[in-house]
């Protein structure tokens, strides 16, 4: 996709936003703002491993494993913080380039239930095993970063604005790493496997190789995620890990749309941003959430980001049954063009 | 020495013997024609030499060296590429992103230097290879359209022009005539032979008799798992036993 002139003011105009956000905030919502950007980065993470054509439900267990692994090195081995979080990343790339073998023997719905019996034999673990893992009441007391500037002094990273910057750093980050992977030449090879696998092994493709690669990198970021957030809160257990998690994330994702990098951001953002602000209504928000679910299957088949291309084209096609000839709009939908450019 | 020798390769499913004891040899700049009644094992023994199906018995050597069983991706590497039937290929891509997905094997880099652009030359490379591929094939005005967009005969094309971007040595061609009219048989037709002279050893695997005829020199004919007969296309059209096996026995 080729950036836009105005890509890089109205980046420029987010990143604003984003810095200058948590000061109008109050303190729950900053706390919702970490998680979501924990969120985000698990969503886009999910994505990469989507761009294979391949829907995995092991995702959020490791989000856990990098989690439960970061934290384990900084209370039981001693690692700095700042260590102890990409070595919980590297726990969950790791436990997903093991989990290769068996799984991308599998593909489609057989993967789908293989990825799913893996994370729940991970989770169970947890919770089997008291040492180290805790049981079900999991790990507490995580400690949070420290980092001491000079001429500043340390920075309280247990509180939520300190931490917010840290999350927005890092999860920029990460963002940018999984846009550019996407937009490079492993990322056309992962979509080329996407579309037509048998195609692209008979020039060449090593399918599996590139299944697994997808999995370890999108893998190695939902642990980075997982790590972010057991610092902030100071806990893992294992029902933070679960299915319903897991459905959320797909939810997210689905609701976003896949097409685009984007998607899946759009989809966590709105869909959390609303489920906060019925807050006051707490009854009631399955409800709502469920219904705008429903309509998001039947409306938007693309996601969200497909609604501005949706507008344009119910909009171009009430012009022109109004002016030209009948069934001139409907040719071609608004997007099309703007869907794929290079 | 042959380019390809199939040797008495024998490919079981469960009950039913596909490939029964088939041999026969291909020489390097040949357009073979692999032909036969539905149900022969055309399609199962083009997929062997391919690398999609491993042989139960028998060898396949490639410029002196066993392939047999060898995995699809790993033939490519070796210069043995496939097309497919029917229109397989990459639908919601362009039709220049399609041909350099087929320049993998020029271009393939490591996630750290992809990330950091280090694979700069690679890309060049593979681009500048993609029209190259696009100009053979008469798609260079087409490179921006997406592949689903594309008439019946410019997909094959494009199929042909996907492979050739992975520089095959041996090119396996499955049915590229089906379903065209006239006109674009010729203009297939034409391009094979293209193709050919640009240095590619063919085989292809038609039902369309009248582009077999008029494409290859020589002709293996398979029937029931096994070879019938081989010979130029005059022979084979006179051989009694293939007559009688196309149009049963009277």
């Amino acid at each position: 996709m080729k950036p836009s002139k105005l890509a890089l003011p109205a980046l420029f105009a987010l990143a604003v936003f984003m810095v200058a956000l948590p000061f109008g905030l109050k303190l729950h919502q900053q706390d919702f703002m970490i998680s979501l950007l924990v969120w985000i980065l698990v969503v886009s993470s999910y994505r990469l491993m989507a761009l294979t054509g391949e829907y995995s439900l092991v995702h959020v267990v490791l989000m856990g494993a990098g989690a439960y692994g970061s934290a384990l090195l900084a209370k039981l081995a001693g690692f700095s913080v700042w260590l102890a979080m990409p070595c919980g990343a590297l726990v969950a790339a790791g436990l997903a380039a093991a989990l290769s073998f068996p799984l991308f023997r599998m593909s489609g719905f057989y993967f789908l239930i293989g990825s799913f019996a893996a994370g729940e034999a991970i989770r169970l673990s947890w919770t089997y095993f008291t040492v180290p893992f805790g049981g079900p009441k999991g790990i507490k007391l995580i400690p949070s970063p420290e980092l001491t500037l000079p001429g500043v002094g340390p920075i309280a990273f247990y509180e939520p604005i300190p931490y917010y910057y840290l999350t927005l750093i890092i999860v920029s980050i990460s963002l940018y790493i999984l846009y550019r992977l996407e937009n490079s030449r492993i990322g056309l090879t992962m979509n080329a496997i996407h579309w037509r696998a048998p195609l692209a092994e008979s020039v060449g493709v090593d399918t599996w190789r590139y299944r697994a690669l997808a999995f370890v990198i999108a893998s190695f970021f939902a642990g980075l995620a997982g790590a972010l957030f057991c610092h902030y809160y100071g806990t893992a257990n294992p029902s933070q890990f679960d299915v319903a998690a897991m459905v959320y994330v797909l939810i997210w994702v689905i609701v976003g749309g896949v097409s685009r990098f984007s998607g899946p951001i759009v989809g966590v953002v709105v869909l959390s941003v609303l489920n906060e602000l019925f807050r006051e209504a707490e009854q009631w928000r399955p409800l709502i959430y469920g219904c705008i679910l429903i309509a998001a299957m039947f409306y938007l088949p693309d996601g969200l980001i497909g609604l501005p291309g949706r507008i344009r084209g119910w909009l171009d096609a009430r012009r022109g049954a109004g002016a030209m000839v009948p069934g001139d709009g409907s040719e071609k939908p608004a997007d099309f063009a703007s869907s794929k450019q290079r | 020495m042959a380019l390809l020798e199939v040797r008495n390769v024998t490919k079981q499913f469960g009950g039913l013997l596909a490939l029964n004891e088939v041999s026969f040899a291909v020489e390097a700049g040949e357009i073979r024609g692999l032909i036969g009644p539905n149900g022969a094992g055309k399609s199962t023994m083009f997929k062997t030499i391919a690398g999609f199906y491993t042989p139960t018995r028998g060898d396949i050597l490639y410029e002196g060296a066993s392939i047999a069983g060898s995995k699809a991706y790993a033939n490519a590497a070796r210069g043995v590429v496939r097309t497919f039937q029917e229109t397989t290929l990459f639908q919601e891509m362009s039709v220049f992103e399609n041909v350099l997905v087929g320049c993998h094997l020029r271009a393939r880099s490591g996630v750290f230097s992809a990330l950091l652009g280090l694979d700069r030359d690679k890309r060049l490379e593979a681009e500048s290879r993609t029209e190259e591929v696009l100009e053979f094939m008469g798609l260079g005005a087409r490179r921006q359209q997406l592949a689903k967009e594309l008439p019946l005969g410019s997909q094959r094309a494009l199929a042909i022009a996907v492979a050739l971007a992975a520089t095959p040595k041996l090119l396996l061609m499955d049915e590229p005539f089906a379903g065209m009219n006239p006109e674009e048989t010729q203009h297939m037709m034409e391009l094979t032979r293209k193709v050919r002279s640009s240095g590619v050893t063919i085989i292809l695997v038609e039902h369309d008799m009248r582009a077999v005829m008029g494409l290859c020199e020589y002709i293996t004919v398979l029937n029931f798992g096994s070879v019938l007969a081989q010979g130029t296309p005059a022979e084979v059209r006179n051989n009694d036993r293939v007559i009688e096996a196309y149009l049963g026995g009277a």
